[in-house]
């Protein structure tokens, strides 16, 4: 899956979720529904990105979020 | 079946109860307050004869046939605009009336033709029924003046108007008026002279936007079907529902054998009441055009000729492909689309077959491309994906707020039931960037009109939401009620940050704050405020922000929970709502139930024998990204035309030909079809048993007329796929599988064939709590225990204007043409609309040396088009606009992949572009020339016209 359109879809999950005032909550909003809403090859490719870059390009309650994904 | 000829009891009903009795020629009957005289007497059995009333408009009392005699009182009151009164005694037949009748009819017959043999109405004419029930024997005055050789005009494709045969009743134009809200017709002269007149013009060039009411409405035969002049009276009818929009209007078919004659609204149809548009009533030829592909067939390649098969030998390759693709590539390699314009039963049955057969979730439906933002909105905020109300809670609104939708087009016959209630004084806001009809029409007029820059729909409604909250107008009883506490709390802090104050939005938004302020103030103040919205919501990439949005300001106000409220999602196509209620998302088994509830999946595990996967599936723009990038390479299309309607059609593209099996069913060879490997074809609405679920969650039947041209119903085709995979399913009859809908649903537990067909249409939830359906949600709890306001920031759209894109194009549909334009390009709808058109504001026009009508090219980031200007100042300065009837002028090569955060749904509304004159076709269109040439070649010989 190409790499570039699932960090701006996961981006734009985080943005949303930029408005919650308590962290915590929006960290688990992000990965909640990454985990309800994307099917696990676009996950994979996700994490494997994360893996490969760092998290390049990634806004920080995205990669965040994508942690507590691999936690 | 019905009888041809349907009750008219010549004025409408009258709601309330029954506590007025009266006695007509002796015989008592009870009727409530308000009820004409007429009426009284035909429910009492007694017909008042009759030509000017008819129970779908008010009465007018214009032709004194319906003369009667009411015991103390004098002189002769027509019955059916007089009241009935406690004890009244009426006597409909005495030789004096009998006598005044007689002169008025032989008046009327005059002046009118005597060519009953050979007319059209022949047998259904009222003016020839009341001749014959007034004993009417001879016509004293011959030889005077007549209309009986006015000319006729038959520009309009589907209706003639012969004005010799007009009484000047003016049922038409009252119909026109007060059903359609158009006011087209007029009553032109006075007395002898007075004829009816579409505005001193044809009817195609006038106002008429064609729906037929007036025609339905004519007693005679001057305004008459064209079918129905070609086939002669019906001797059948066949109840059904409209396959074109979400209205969901109900029709009576009539028929003779199986050929259809026309197509009448039903009086009784719950969406409807009696009223069409001119889609459903006049657009039904597609279902038997000379396109339609009725035989099965394969190939190996895109590029290879078609090979026409035999039902078995198509099933038996497309199972043996999936087998083939599911071992080479993967279990998930593998998906379908299901079609929101089939039938719920087929809905049911091709994601059935995803989740047993293909052993995936990879299913997804049309709704990801409209609607999907809805479904997740309302089910975060209310905790149910659908609308709140039925149509008819408008008549109890005081004042609607229309976001994104242009019902006069899209949803006509809704439109005509809101422009009712805005007539009788209902206060109106539109939130559009164009100046849609409703914003000002025929005594409607908006009192506020938000037109806001193409993307900027939540910094809107949050604003609204500030502007409410920080005044002091938020219902806050409601919400301590109803609503959970920390939730509301929290919104109320971040909404009235001074950042969402309309005056800080409207550099963003273009929207005056002073327009914001009056605005809120309006809907916040009034009893019952309620919202319709359509796809001008969905379709961004805050699309379910602003469904959240929406669904807070309704919160917040009180808005929910009883009639003329409520958050009302105008859905699109006809089956729409039940595609996604029948668990077409891939994260959603039906009834909204993610797939990762093992108590769910248990359900569906024992009752389909397998084993249902706990992960979403892909979603349809993701299959296009797992085919581009190879790990998906087969997809079973029901009914959609990914390859015209999906954005970056460049891209949809590459993703069909990365495909080593596509299987289209489809009525015709649509643009998918061209990159298909078989074919199996589709039976339209007319030949098939099902139900359709309207956007007011309305379940209708929808009732075969005639065998499907190919032999199987769309439903059949499944199941033999199935079976040929080696999971058979054993239905009958589409009533079985709704029995097993109904099963495994628990908002539908209630519904069944025989229950449809006893009550004519049910709302879901219907079960248990509710046996007869659910007209309004949410009365006393919220379907998720307490509504939940919910966060909405307004984040700025990534498709931004540039130098080099300065414009913003956004998209839409018109009234006489529907979706990708599959259906409505093949009847005589192209008279009104040959070809999609770019809308553009004289001023951005004549920068570039744009003249009305010119060519010109449309760019965007990812591909480039060619079509005609139409210069109008509908549009704002900086905006332009087109629709997407028309495969070949590529709106979608244009539309970017940026899409809704949630739900991936295309943010098909806001486009940077450039626009500039152009001589030539883009090179994409030559493509596309080039392409369908070849594909239609490649049909088998005879079938080239296709
Ligand atoms: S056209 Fe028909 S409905 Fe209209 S006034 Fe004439 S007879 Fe009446
Ligand atoms: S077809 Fe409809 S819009 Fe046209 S004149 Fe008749 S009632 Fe009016
Ligand atoms: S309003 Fe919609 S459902 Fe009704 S007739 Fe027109 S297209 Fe069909
Ligand atoms: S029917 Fe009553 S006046 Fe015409």
């Amino acid at each position: 899956m190409d790499a570039r359109k699932l960090v701006k879809m996961a981006n734009d999950i985080a943005r949303f979720f930029e408005a919650e005032p308590d962290r915590a909550a929006a960290v688990a909003g992000v990965a909640g529904h990454l985990q309800r809403f994307w099917e696990p090859r676009m996950r994979k490719a996700l994490l494997a990105h994360v893996e490969a870059t760092g998290g390049a390009d990634l806004r920080p309650l995205t990669l965040d979020a994508v942690q507590a994904l691999r936690g | 079946m019905y009888s041809v000829k349907e009750p008219d009891h010549g004025t409408p009903a009258r709601q309330g109860e029954a506590t007025v009795t009266v006695t007509i020629d002796g015989h008592a009957v009870t009727v409530p307050p308000g009820t004409s005289v007429m009426r009284a007497a035909s429910l009492a059995g007694v017909q008042v004869p009759k030509l000017c009333a008819t129970d779908t408009l008010e009465a007018f009392g214009s032709c004194r046939l319906c003369l009667v005699e009411i015991e103390g009182r004098r002189g002769y009151p027509a019955s059916c605009t007089t009241t009935v009164a406690p004890g009244m005694k009426v006597r409909t037949q005495t030789p004096k009336l009998a006598q005044l009748r007689r002169g008025v009819m032989e008046l009327y017959i005059s002046d009118h033709p005597l060519d009953c043999l050979t007319c059209t109405a022949n047998g259904n004419c009222e003016l020839q029924e009341q001749a014959g029930v007034v004993g009417l024997r001879e016509v004293r005055y011959q030889g005077g003046a007549t209309h009986t050789d006015a000319a006729k005009d038959t520009s309009n494709p589907y209706f003639v108007f012969d004005p010799a045969k007009c009484i000047v009743c003016s049922r038409c134009v009252r119909a026109c008026e007060d059903l359609q809200g158009t006011f087209a017709l007029t009553v032109l002269g006075r007395g002898f002279d007075s004829v009816i007149s579409p505005g001193k013009t044809a009817f195609l060039s006038s106002e008429c936007v064609s729906c037929g009411a007036c025609v339905q409405a004519c007693p005679t035969a001057t305004l008459t079907e064209k079918s129905l002049v070609a086939h002669g009276q019906p001797d059948h009818v066949v109840k059904t529902t409209c396959a074109y929009c979400g209205v969901g209007c109900s029709f009576r078919a009539e028929l003779k054998g199986d050929q259809v004659v026309r197509m009448v609204p039903d009086k009784d149809g719950g969406a409807n009441h009696g009223h069409s548009c001119v889609k459903g009533r006049f657009a039904w030829g597609y279902a038997t055009h000379a396109d339609r592909i009725t035989t099965p067939m394969i190939r190996r390649s895109i590029h290879d000729p078609w090979q026409v098969v035999t039902w078995d030998e198509a099933i038996a390759h497309a199972a043996a492909e999936i087998r083939r693709i599911q071992a080479t590539y993967g279990r998930d390699a593998v998906g379908g689309i299901t079609s929101s314009r089939c039938t719920n039963e087929e809905t049911y049955l091709v994601q059935k077959l995803v989740r047993a057969a293909f052993g995936t979730n990879n299913v997804d439906t049309c709704a990801r491309v409209c609607h999907s933002p809805t479904g997740y909105g309302l089910k975060q905020t209310l905790g149910e994906s659908a609308g709140t109300q039925d149509f008819d809670s408008v008549d109890d609104a005081d004042c609607v707020v229309v976001i994104g939708a242009n019902p006069t087009d899209a949803h006509p016959v809704f439109a005509s039931h809101l422009k009712q209630r805005l007539r009788q004084g209902a206060k109106l806001i539109v939130i559009d960037p164009r100046v849609i009809d409703l914003v000002r029409g025929p005594h409607v007029e908006a009192a506020y009109h938000l037109q806001l820059r193409p993307g900027t729909n939540v910094a809107v409604i949050n604003a609204l939401a500030h502007v409410i909250v920080t005044e002091g107008l938020a219902k806050e009883d409601f919400v301590r009620a109803r609503c959970e506490g920390p939730a509301y709390e929290t919104w109320k802090a971040f909404i009235s940050d001074p950042r969402h104050a309309p005056e800080a939005m409207e550099a963003h938004t273009g929207v005056p704050a002073a327009a914001i302020r009056g605005a809120a103030r309006l809907y916040a103040s009034v009893p019952n405020g309620a919202i319709y919205y359509g796809l001008g919501v969905t379709e961004h990439s805050q699309g379910s922000t602003m469904v959240m949005g929406i669904a807070n300001l309704a919160m917040v106000t009180g808005n929910l929970g009883r009639r003329g409220v409520g958050v009302n999602p105008l859905r699109g196509q006809n089956n729409v709502q039940g595609s996604c209620d029948m668990g077409s998302f891939p994260h959603e088994l039906p009834g909204y139930r993610h797939v990762s509830d093992p108590a769910v999946r248990a359900l569906f595990d024992a009752a389909w024998g397998v084993t249902v996967q706990p992960e979403p599936g892909l979603r349809i723009p993701n299959m296009f990204d797992a085919a581009v990038d190879g790990s998906f390479k087969a997809l079973y299309v029901q009914g959609e035309d990914v390859a015209q309607s999906d954005p970056d059609t460049q891209h949809v593209a590459r993703a069909l030909e990365s495909l080593e099996c596509l299987i289209v069913q489809d009525l015709f060879l649509n643009e998918t079809a061209k990159y298909a490997h078989v074919f199996l074809p589709g039976a339209s609405f007319l030949e098939k048993d099902g139900t359709f679920t309207n956007a007011e969650r309305r379940i209708n039947r929808v009732r075969k007329v005639m065998e499907p041209k190919a032999g199987k119903a769309d439903w059949e085709a499944t199941c033999a796929l199935a079976a040929a995979l080696g999971y058979p399913m054993h239905y009958d009859h589409p009533s079985q599988i709704m029995d097993e809908i109904a099963r495994l649903t628990p908002t539908f537990t209630g519904v069944s064939y025989a229950k449809l067909d006893r009550l004519g249409s049910l709302q879901w939830p219907c079960n248990d709590a509710a046996p007869d359906g659910t007209p309004t949600m949410h009365v006393d709890r919220f379907v998720r225990g307490q509504g939940r306001f919910m966060l909405t920031e307004y984040v700025p759209t990534d498709e931004r204007t540039t130098r080099k894109f300065p414009l913003l194009l956004t998209t839409g549909r018109i009234l006489t043409q529907y979706n990708v334009g599959a259906q409505t390009r093949r009847t005589d709808n192209v008279a009104w609309h040959a070809e999609d058109r770019l809308e553009i504001h004289p001023a951005d026009a004549e920068l570039r040396g744009i003249a009305d009508g010119a060519t010109v090219e449309l760019e965007s980031r990812v591909g480039k088009t060619v079509l005609r200007a139409h210069v109008t100042e509908r549009i704002q300065p900086g905006v332009v606009y087109t629709t997407f009837h028309h495969p070949g002028s590529g709106a979608n090569v244009v539309t970017t992949d940026n899409s809704d955060w949630a739900t991936n749904c295309p943010e098909y509304k806001v486009t940077a572009v450039q626009v500039r004159p152009a001589t030539q076709p883009s090179e994409w269109q030559a493509r596309f020339h080039a392409q369908a040439a070849e594909q239609l070649g490649l049909l088998p010989r005879g079938r080239e016209e296709a």
